[in-house]
Parts: C-alpha cells; structure tokens; sequence
C-alpha cells in the first residue's frame, strides 16, 4: 500500500507536535521568571518550597500556578537577586503573610502539641503495650474431677 | 486469647469513652460552625500580622473614575476608611457590592483595583454602582503583597494615622457591619 508524501509529513509534523508539545508548554512558564544564575536559582526554589501558596493553602508556591503563587516566586527570586539571605526572605514573608505561609510551623508555644505529637504517640503506645504484657495471664484452671468428666461426656454424646 | 473477668465500672467506662471523645469533637464542631455564621470565627482569615499595624508603603495609580491613593494619605487620615480590595473578575466582589454600596454613606470606603484592566475594573463599578471616594490601581499585585493579600476580596478598616483595625478576607456582609465594622470605626472617631 502506497502512502501519499505529503498526507506522510503531514503524519510525522502531528506525532513531533504531539512529541514536543509538553516541552513547549513547560517552556512558555519557566525560563522567564527562572534566575540566569543556576546557582541563586536553585536557593530562589528551596525558599520557595518552604512557603506555602495561599490561595491553594496545600501547596508551596514552587508548585502552584496560581497567581499569586507566582507573584511570590518572582518577589522571591528579585530577593535572592538582591543578595538576602533566607531567614531575610522568610521574615519578610512570615511579616506579611503570618506563620501560616511557612510550610514547616516554628516551634512555638501554640505549635508545642503538632511537634511532640509523635513522641507522644509513641509513649502513649509504649505505656498500653506495658500495661497489657504486664497484666498475669489467667491461671489454668484445675483438672477435672470424675464427675465433671463424666458430665462433659454426657453433654458432648452424640445421639 | 483469655478474656480476663473487669470489674463493671471498668467496662462501663472503657464503654463510655468513645462517646465522650465523640462528644467533644461534636461540640468543637459545633462551636467552629456557630462561629462561622457568627463571623467570630473565620477559617479564611489567615492574616493576624496586618492588625495594629500601620499600613504598608505604597503609592498606587488612579483607577477610572476614582483618584488613586498612597500611604501617606491614609496615614494622613484623622477619621476610619475602609479599604476594600476587589477586582471585575471575582464573584464574591459582586456579591458584596449592594452592601457596601449601602455602608458607603456612613464609613468612606477606599478601592484598590486587583491585578483588573483599567477599563474592565471601571465597567465593573459602572454596573454595580460605586461605592469608593478613591479608587485606586494595583494592576501587577505587588502592594497587595505588602498588605498581606492572599486573593479578592479583602477589606481592611484603616484607622486614625494609618493603622490597621480589622482585617477580613470574605465578602463584607451586613451582619459585619452592625456586629463588628461600625461599632469599632464609632470607637475610632475622634
């Protein structure tokens, strides 16, 4: 069977689209807004992956494509730009936008409970194993006596 | 496994604790749930660090037909504003429209246009009638940083020399007005 030339390319020009479509989406939100220093880009992406997106409130600005995840992202990287170190970024944040944009909470008196939780929970769990192990297993009851033996047989005879 | 004789008291309470930790839970439910249509409770306000706090640095653009306005003018101020973020494109601004636009005779509010095109934030304030004495631009968002917006609409009532009273990120609501707003800006006239 002949294939036309042109319905061929034509073929080959839809697969490379379909091929590289993803690239090029990727491309039209990222280089733009990255820092030509890899090295600043690659601290502008940690700091952003400890601050939480507001609007989407379960994902760090790094991962969101909200808006204002990405106004975060660039007011980030012209910090980074300038210079700051992260606890000067972080701060920066944390005084607009409170505890709550930062992914990882202080430990504070108000976040006492969320840290020792696990803790805890362990001596919690270690304390019930204790208690339960530690509990006399019932004793073993006496042998039975001939008459009990002769009751049992009575009961459990097959008619 | 051998089942080890307890005592009644003892099963009556292991019985019992179930029910009093669903109990508990049912009753803070109830309290987050009674606070929410109270408006004592707002599980959207996520902004404690903008209260009694001066306002931030800005200086923004006019927005059609309204003036635009900076920080030095609010801190200028000598009677409670309400600033009031919106933007054409959201809903709940919409909503909340027909009550500002009752509230705007008794408490001046201030507008700041949202990441909106000019011509569409006016349209917008043509349609649902305006309620500002100024209106300003913040066409990229990035003042909106500065006060600790996280999306539209946010309101924040401004008192004397600039310092932020009340901060809300719902849609202002007439139970607001009377319970909290009005109340706080009487106490804040001087």
């Amino acid at each position: 069977m002949k294939t036309h030339p042109l319905r061929r390319g034509g073929l080959i020009a839809l697969l490379a689209c379909l091929l590289f479509a993803p690239l090029v989406a990727l491309a039209v939100d990222d280089p733009s807004e990255m820092l030509p220093d890899p090295a600043q880009e690659q601290r502008a992406e940690a700091i952003g992956a400890q601050l939480r997106c507001l609007v989407c409130q379960n994902e760090s600005i790094e991962d969101s494509s909200a808006d204002l995840a990405r106004d975060l992202r660039h007011v980030v990287r012209e910090h980074v730009a300038k210079g700051e170190s992260n606890q000067q970024i972080m701060d920066w944040m944390v005084n607009r936008y409170g505890n709550f944009i930062r992914l990882k909470p202080p430990f504070t008196i108000g976040t006492l409970l969320l840290w020792v939780m696990p803790l805890l929970a362990l001596c919690i769990g270690i304390g019930i194993a204790w208690w339960t192990f530690r509990r006399p297993r019932a004793p073993v009851p006496p042998p039975l006596s001939d008459e009990e033996r002769r009751r049992l047989s009575d009961l459990t005879e097959t008619r | 496994m051998s089942e080890q004789p307890s005592s009644p008291t003892r099963r009556r309470l292991l019985m019992a604790a179930p029910l009093v930790v669903a109990g508990g839970v049912g009753v803070g439910f109830w309290r987050m749930l009674s606070g929410m249509t109270k408006g004592s409770f707002d599980p959207h306000d996520i902004h404690a660090p903008a209260l009694n706090r001066p306002v931030p640095d800005f200086a923004l653009p006019d927005q059609a037909p309204g003036t635009g306005f900076s920080a030095a003018d609010l801190r200028g101020l000598k009677a409670p504003v309400l600033v009031n973020y919106f933007a054409s494109w959201c809903i709940p601004c919409v909503a909340e429209m027909p009550v500002l636009n009752v509230l705007k005779d008794r408490l001046p509010i201030w507008g700041i246009a949202y990441k909106d095109k000019p011509e569409h934030a006016l349209g917008f304030v043509q349609r649902a009638g305006n309620p500002y004495a100024r209106i300003a631009s913040d066409h990229d968002g990035l003042a909106a940083i500065d006060w600790g917006v996280s999306g539209v609409p946010e309101t924040f009532l401004v008192g004397p020399g600039g310092i932020i009273r009340w901060h809300t990120a719902s849609p202002i609501t007439e139970a607001m007005i009377t319970n909290t707003i009005m109340p706080l800006a009487d106490s804040l006239k001087q």
